[in-house]
């Protein structure tokens, strides 16, 4: 076990910060456009204009961003060091610099491609990705297909050298900006209910495709319903063959739930607590200095930790080439949790200033707690919602007999 | 950067979790437990031969030299085996002598203690919710201790107790010896049957100073800290899988009770929880060990966070079993009582988170 910042740890830090300063000036970071409100949620800076992008290309050859996909896919390869990660992190904030993009074409279609992709689909997809120049949408969910994703019903029927795809998907985040989706959709109808899915990569400007925008309950519009009527997508755009769709999106839906269970996103939130819990007074007095709120303040303290470290414990374990078991199957479901009783915390540490909006200039921290609790809800629900969490945490992990399926 | 065991630890839990399978079945924990000191010679004397007693003990002493998160490997293990015996006791002192870093008292009394033959204890915490050096009251004059201390782990047992007291410069360290003048330890009846205290009191008793100022009575408390969280980790896991088993086997409306969502869900829950809680006391005694600036929050955030999710686990377990967990018969209790004392010793939950936060300067 080895956890402390060494002195190659400080050394590197050094580089990093040398790197940025050679890199990226402050005019470079005053430049950019205003970062969009979930990108800010997620510490996202989303700028894609050339000078971005060149600073990106600059970053992955010095081995900084997206170091866990080859170099042959437009990544830095570099092996897995928590630390340096966050070193990296940490420098980056600190310079405003244009980060990895986040979201779900490199977190969870970048794998699966590297997984299950043709060399075409890898050679023209992964790098335009990585660089925030293809923008990713997932077409899983519909109407009728939420928990059991696997009763599908959209439709693709092989038409010479097109599929013909006819459905309807829900609750698309990024649809608007997206120009591709990834989807599940049904191509085998004789087969068992799994067996007849195919994974498909759908152009968002093909005739055929509506994108209509649904509202959130943060008054938002994150994502969309989408209607495919008559859809025509190159047979070659299928990732794995026909009706293997189903074990090909698991590996999707695993580094989602990795995007989601990962407690950086709590750390943040944490961390702002913390400031706000210091500036804001309660009867003159700083409401950090409140035992009450310092007690449950602590208790998140140490779940958050639990999570980070629990982080570093999964990737030493497949550094490894160790079963993580169900180690590896808990963090979306504890981080969830975290991320509602960090924001719930928030919101009482504001006190009656939490009834103001994000956009009310007199809300404390701009408004952002509030929507952080409402989005600690959207996240419990994303990605498998935390009833098919436990489901699978007893079932697989703890080896209870499986509920009964239709 | 590397955050998991190393192939020595793995195998150090695997001998010590097989040998306490083998000599530590919960019918020897009861006979233990029932007896009038809570204390086997026989098994302490076995978990010596195997080395458990003298983990931290350099080699030169007799030990192996270990770190402390071997020695909460170990904590673990006798945790999950609900292990009766003053090994907590003995490793907290032996951390405080280590501490003080007085070579007269190491030569003294460690080989003793990693030969098993020297049961050792610390008496710390005071009446009052007193757990800190700056507020003890046991007081040192002309080489004698006065006062009492109203709670000691195997302090009715101990050849040498461990004593955080102060004088006139402040607090610090004193060893007394069993039966020594003025000493009188009187055996208390705890709720945790499987690991005794008793309260000592001192009246102008003989006693040697080992070490001045707080430091080493805090390096002292945070290992128990870190140990009292991996005892609480090994109970944690064992409960769950006692739960996990009779969820498997106990039948009702013509299934396993581990069909039905609900259970599923409280045992997810429980196993969600447990899980990320492993990383915590690693790294708290990885901090203890390594990273001094921050073993202490660590230490004290550990305890809290594992001993409190300790109680929940130890009641959804039983209720979990139904009418069978509630009986003296059925094994559970033995973690329920025992999870008691790993939250209620070196100070609540609250007491460490609060600390904690002073620490952090919030």
């Amino acid at each position: 076990m080895n956890l402390s910042y060494s002195a190659e740890y400080e050394q590197f830090r050094a580089e990093v910060r040398d790197f940025l300063a050679k890199n990226w000036s402050a005019e470079d970071a005053a430049a950019g456009p205003d970062t969009d409100s979930v990108a800010a949620m997620t510490g996202a800076f989303v700028r894609t204009d050339e000078r971005a992008t060149a600073f990106r290309q600059a970053a992955i050859d010095r081995g900084y961003l997206y170091r866990h996909v080859p170099r042959k896919y437009g990544g830095s390869e570099q092996a897995s060091d928590p630390l340096k990660a966050t070193i990296i992190a940490e420098e980056w904030k600190r310079s405003k610099a244009p980060f990895e993009i986040m979201g779900q074409g490199p977190s969870m279609l970048v794998p699966t491609l590297i997984e299950h992709g043709t060399d075409e689909q890898r050679d023209t997809l992964i790098k335009a990705t990585l660089l925030g120049h293809i923008k990713w949408c997932q077409g899983y969910s519909e109407p009728n297909a939420g928990s059991d994703l696997a009763s599908l019903r959209t439709r693709g029927v092989l038409d010479g050298d097109h599929w013909v795809v006819n459905g309807q998907k829900i609750w698309t985040s990024n649809a608007k900006e997206a120009q591709w989706m990834f989807a599940l959709v049904r191509t085998e109808p004789e087969a068992p209910k799994h067996d007849g899915i195919s994974y498909l990569l759908i152009e968002m400007n093909t005739p055929g495709i509506d994108v209509r925008p649904l509202r959130q309950m943060t008054g938002d519009s994150d994502f969309s319903e989408v209607f495919l009527e008559n859809v025509r997508v190159p047979a070659k755009n299928i990732v794995g063959k026909r009706g293997q769709g189903w074990i090909v999106s698991r590996s999707t839906l695993k580094h989602e739930r990795a995007l989601i269970g990962n407690a950086s996103l709590q750390r943040r939130t944490f961390d702002g607590l913390v400031m706000m819990a210091q500036a804001i007074e309660h009867h003159g007095k700083p409401a950090i200095k409140d035992p009450v709120i310092r007690h449950r303040l602590l208790e998140l303290e140490a779940r958050l930790l639990a999570a980070e470290l629990h982080g570093y414990r999964l990737l030493t374990a497949s550094a490894r080439n160790e079963d993580t078991g169900i180690a590896g199957m808990v963090p979306k479901l504890y981080s969830t949790q975290l991320a509602y009783d960090i924001s719930k915390l928030a919101m009482d540490v504001m006190g009656a200033g939490g009834l103001l909006a994000q956009g009310e200039p007199a809300a404390p921290a701009m408004g952002m707690f509030g929507t952080a609790y409402m989005w600690s809800l959207g996240i419990l629900i994303a990605g498998g919602a935390a009833n098919i969490q436990r489901n699978i945490i007893a079932e697989r992990g703890l080896g209870m007999p499986r509920d009964a399926r239709k | 950067m590397d955050f998991g065991l190393s192939q020595d630890q793995v195998m150090l839990k695997d001998t010590i979790r097989r040998w306490l399978e083998a000599e530590c079945p919960t019918t020897r924990v009861r006979s233990i437990m029932e007896s009038e000191t809570g204390h086997d010679p026989a098994l302490w004397r076995g978990l010596a031969e195997l080395g458990v007693t003298g983990l931290q003990v350099p080699p030169a002493f007799g030990g192996s030299g270990l770190e402390l998160l071997d020695v909460a490997l170990a904590a673990e293990e006798m945790g999950a085996a609900c292990t009766p015996g003053p090994f907590l006791a003995s490793a907290m002192a032996t951390a405080a002598l280590l501490a003080s870093n007085d070579a007269e008292a190491h030569q003294r009394w460690l080989p003793g203690i990693a030969s098993g033959e020297v049961i050792a204890t610390l008496a710390l915490g005071e009446a009052q919710e007193v757990w800190d050096a700056d507020e003890l009251t046991v007081t040192a004059t002309d080489a004698t201790l006065t006062g009492e201390k109203p709670l000691v782990p195997y302090g009715a047992l101990a050849d040498l107790i461990v004593v955080a007291a102060k004088d006139a410069s402040g607090p610090g360290l004193w060893l007394v010896e069993r039966g020594a003048a003025g000493l009188t330890t009187t055996p208390l009846q705890g709720t945790d049957m499987t690991r005794r205290v008793a309260s000592v009191s001192f009246a102008k008793t003989p006693a040697v100073k080992i070490a001045s100022g707080r430091a080493a009575i805090d390096r002292a408390r945070d290992a128990g800290l870190v140990l009292l969280a991996a005892d609480a980790h090994g109970g944690s896991a064992r409960c769950i899988d006692m739960t996990t088993k009779y969820a498997l086997t106990r039948e009702q409306f013509g299934q396993p009770i581990g069909a039905f969502q609900a259970v599923k869900h409280q045992l997810a829950d429980m196993v969600t929880e447990l899980e990320p809680g492993t990383s915590l006391w690693w790294y708290a005694a990885h901090a203890w060990d390594q990273i001094p600036d921050k073993a202490e929050r660590h230490a004290a955030l550990a305890k809290a966070h594992t001993t409190d999710l300790y109680d929940r686990v130890t009641r959804v377990s039983t209720e979990l079993h139904g009418g069978i967990g509630f009986t003296w018969e059925y094994d559970l209790h033995l973690w329920f009582r025992r999870a008691i004392f790993d939250r209620s010793y070196l100070g609540s939950a609250a007491t460490n988170r609060l600390r904690a936060a002073d620490l952090a300067g919030w």
